[in-house]
């Protein structure tokens, strides 16, 4: 007998590994830094999520014991993860990493506020 | 916003010491009464009733884990193609909002909207420099998303 808690749990955890698995294979597919850290800042939040429900139905099912702490861990992981991301792709612009040469437009470069990165490599 | 909650549990606090009860449920049922008492009184408070902006939080809230599940379905079928056909690119978006924290909350749901990541913001808070995955299709439907949100978020907060 199979109860819904069991088919909710393997759910949960099977869609989990699943976007944990295809973050790792944008991460190498994916052409450069900027599409990557895609890939990173959103399939890793939903994959972990999911990981960590699955983790809180089982514990809930089977002992009875409501974990808190996951919850928290949940939380935690939807406000850092995307905060992760841009910083990283930030990081990565203004110490001149460059964009995919398929990339389309680059209104960045055009901020006054901030030199252009091959204008600044030159200037030094 | 906060005055009025502080009031409401003051009032609900009022309500246990008359019926001489301390314990939850007289507490609940004190916070109700002075839930339906202050939004009789609703107009003497120089900003509007507290109920609204928090359910205009609760349905951001699940409007972000909505486009959470959307973004990654869409990064899922751009990976698991074949034919990698992105075009990527950033652009800038003027944004309306004023609070360092409409802003912050702005981006975070930005970044986990589909297909775009917030890379810079200038230092005056008024642009935001948006990578998109993939530009052609994304410009609108992204624009006519994060319209949404920044109503939203104005909801929030008005």
């Amino acid at each position: 007998m199979i109860a819904i808690s069991d088919i909710f749990v393997a759910a949960f955890a099977l869609i989990g590994t699943f976007f944990s698995l295809v973050t790792a294979l944008g991460l190498i597919r994916l052409p450069d830094l900027y599409t990557r850290a895609h890939a990173a800042s959103k399939s890793a939040t939903l994959g972990v999520m999911s990981i960590l429900i699955s983790v809180i139905i089982y514990f809930v099912a089977e002992d009875g014991f409501f974990s808190s702490r996951v919850l928290l861990g949940i939380f935690f992981v939807l406000i850092t993860a995307p905060i992760g991301g841009h910083l990283i792709a930030r990081a990565a612009y203004y110490s001149d990493v460059p964009l995919w040469k398929g990339s389309v437009q680059d209104d960045l470069a055009k901020n006054p506020e901030h030199v252009n990165p091959k204008k600044r490599s030159t200037r030094k | 916003m906060s005055f009025q909650l502080l009031l409401n549990i003051l009032l609900a606090f009022l309500w246990m010491f008359l019926a001489n009860s301390f314990s939850t449920s007289s507490f609940i049922i004190g916070y109700l009464l002075g839930l339906l008492a202050m939004f009789a009184m609703r107009r003497g408070f120089s900003n509007r009733f507290y109920l609204g902006p928090f359910i205009a939080l609760i349905r951001l809230f699940f409007r972000f884990l909505y486009e959470l599940v959307v973004a990654n379905l869409e990064v899922l079928s751009i990976i698991l193609k074949p034919k990698l056909d992105i075009k990527p690119g950033i652009f800038a978006y003027e944004t309306a909002l004023e609070h360092n924290w409409q802003v912050t909350l702005l981006s975070m749901l930005i970044t986990l909207t589909p297909g775009t990541l917030v890379v810079d913001i200038s230092d005056d808070n008024k642009t935001l420099y948006i990578h998109a995955l993939h530009m052609p299709e994304a410009d609108e439907a992204v624009s006519s998303i994060r319209n949404s949100f920044e109503k939203a978020i104005l909801e929030v907060s008005r």
